[in-house]
């Protein structure tokens, strides 16, 4: 029951950490921030590391198999299409004004 | 990992990953924080992403974890998909990869509590760890088939307008009360293995049943709150697991998530559980009274289109996702970079709802090399109306629908537009008479100061940028 109290403390300052970052948020950022917040909650892939390779059971350890491919198309997938948004957002040319 | 290393480092091992969590939550947070300004948001992706990459290696060390193989391969064929899918969108498509994205990463989160159970005897658990691992189990799926149907819609596999049975609303409260029942009985007694299949696929059921009445217009705000689960999922994966950078990472998220969910609301004047559970859109009551028949609209054509934009001080640009669906952002910029040579202002004023999600329309303007520094919020742009000379409105309609401010019946009164009303001439790129997403007919149309431009917006934008080339 300590654990769950510790964590729940953990939870809810770290979201009040997220609604104070993120309510400064531009809205001409919002897509990117939606993706790059979408790549971060991939983190579940830690857990899935430990399924997968902690289990003693093959049915367990199959079942870690297929949470890492979904984490990992989040996390992988998240961050590159982020990156791809991000580069294109550019500042006015010098010569163009 | 560690069993590689000698043994006098191998009892610092799990503090020094500990450590390293804590240097990867740093990560995510400046990440985040860097995201604030188009300048650094680029490095602040890379810093978030560089936080994953820490946090996954470290834990390959994690004494717990003793062999590799399944670890390999999953993130070899995730890795795989992720980058395939993740360089071959659309950037229009990218309300449907991000519902995809959610989707596997909630639908992962799930695995991972459904993973935690199955390798333990279900005595090992004592019940607070079992009502986390309902928890997960239930929000994770949610995310999982919700999202998946969430694609389907933007992508049009699925109709858009609301799917729902008589009673949907209630039908669907009373599943998730069972679904709450399943939990504790689960965590009481957990070696009924029935209670948590019930529980599992009750769970996929919601996701499906909860979006499926959502219209299409909502899927900014379903999007949104989608990707708050996900987060909420992975948070509640690291209660399962006993991992604070799960708890911590999802957390963010999930208040990320929520804040848009509220950001996207307010753009549309709905509350939340108005977007989940009310009708809106086909709704024939409360519409503009269409007695008045004698209403007459001017029609204008590409050369004094032209003239008017040539000659003028400032022109804003208020685009749609009509705009989008044309193609048409090129032909725009096209336009746009004619007129600044010319030496007029030009600005883009860019309604929260003008694209399928949350700054949808900037990216796709981004993408179009339109500068940043041009695109301005609502806020920012409606003071700049009344001396703004031309306003060019493509692919939107309901977003600038006077109505909203004027006609206390209509199904948007209330939500916030952007006021083009104000400006001195305005001008409609439309394909035809047809009404806007919400089926309202719009005022502005009627305006003594508008103009229609008829056809598509592409070919008319093309047309308009080589009218604007003969001036000289």
């Amino acid at each position: 029951m300590e654990d769950l109290i510790f964590n729940l403390f953990i939870f809810v300052l770290a979201a009040f950490i997220g609604f104070e970052l993120i309510s400064k948020v531009p809205p001409t950022l919002h897509t990117p921030l939606m993706s790059g917040a979408n790549a971060i909650s991939g983190i579940t892939l830690i857990g899935a590391l430990i399924i997968a390779g902690g289990s003693e059971s093959v049915y367990s350890q199959w079942i870690g198999l297929a949470a890492i491919i979904f984490a990992t198309i989040n996390v992988a997938g998240g961050f590159m299409v982020t990156d791809r948004m991000l580069e294109m957002f550019k500042k006015k040319k010098e010569d163009e004004q | 990992m560690s069993q590689f290393l000698p043994e006098f480092i191998q009892e610092y091992i799990p503090n020094a990953i500990q450590i390293a969590y804590l240097i990867a939550t740093g990560f995510f947070i400046v990440g985040i924080k860097r995201l604030n300004s188009p300048a650094t948001a680029r490095s602040g992706n890379q810093y978030a992403s560089f936080g994953m990459l820490l946090g996954v290696v470290v834990t390959l060390f994690d004494r717990e974890i003793i062999s590799f193989e399944f670890i390999i391969a999953g993130v070899l064929i995730g890795a795989v998909i992720g980058i395939f899918a993740a360089k071959k969108v659309q950037m229009t498509a990218m309300p449907e990869m991000v519902a995809l994205f959610n989707g596997s990463g909630g639908g992962a989160s799930a695995l991972v509590a459904w993973g935690e159970f199955s390798r333990m005897d279900p005595l090992f658990f004592d019940i607070q760890s079992l009502v986390t691992i309902g928890l997960s189990i239930l929000i994770g799926s949610i995310t999982f088939t919700g999202s998946l149907v969430a694609f389907g819609k933007l992508s049009g596999y699925v109709g858009g307008g609301r799917i729902a049975l008589p009673g949907q609303n209630i039908i669907n409260l009373v599943l998730t009360f069972v679904a709450f029942a399943f939990i504790i009985w689960f965590a009481v007694d957990p070696e009924y293995q029935l209670v948590f299949w019930l529980l599992f696929g009750l769970a996929l059921l919601i996701g499906i049943l909860t979006v499926l009445p959502i219209g299409g217009a909502d899927m900014p705000v379903v999007i949104s709150l989608l990707n708050s689960y996900s987060g909420i999922a992975a948070s509640m994966a690291g209660f399962v697991v006993g991992n604070n950078l799960l708890i911590i990472s999802g957390a963010l998220v999930g208040a990320a998530g929520l804040i848009l969910t509220n950001i996207m609301c307010k753009a549309m004047n709905r509350t939340l559980p108005n977007v989940l559970f009310g009708a809106f859109g086909g709704d024939a009551t409360g519409l503009v009274d269409t007695g008045d028949t004698d209403k007459s609209i001017q029609q204008t054509f590409p050369d004094d289109v032209a003239i008017q934009c040539a000659y003028a001080k400032k022109v804003v640009i208020a685009p749609g996702y009509g705009l989008a669906v044309a193609q048409a952002q090129h032909a725009l910029k096209e336009v746009a970079s004619l007129l600044e040579e010319r030496g007029v202002t030009v600005k883009y004023g860019i309604h929260p709802v003008a694209g399928r999600m949350p700054g949808h329309m900037n990216v796709l303007l981004a993408e179009a090399d339109v500068p940043y520094d041009q695109l301005k919020d609502m806020d920012e742009i409606n003071p700049d109306f009344p001396t703004t000379d031309v306003v060019l409105i493509i692919g939107a309609n309901d977003v600038v629908n006077p109505a909203a401010k004027t006609t206390p019946g209509s199904p948007i009164y209330g939500m916030p537009i952007l006021n083009v009303d104000e400006a001195r001439r305005t001008i409609v790129f439309k394909r035809s008479m047809n009404p806007g997403y919400a089926g309202i007919d719009n005022d502005l149309f009627y305006n003594e100061k508008n103009q229609m431009f008829f056809g598509d917006a592409k070919k008319s934008l093309q047309e308009l940028a080589s009218a604007i080339k003969e001036l000289d």
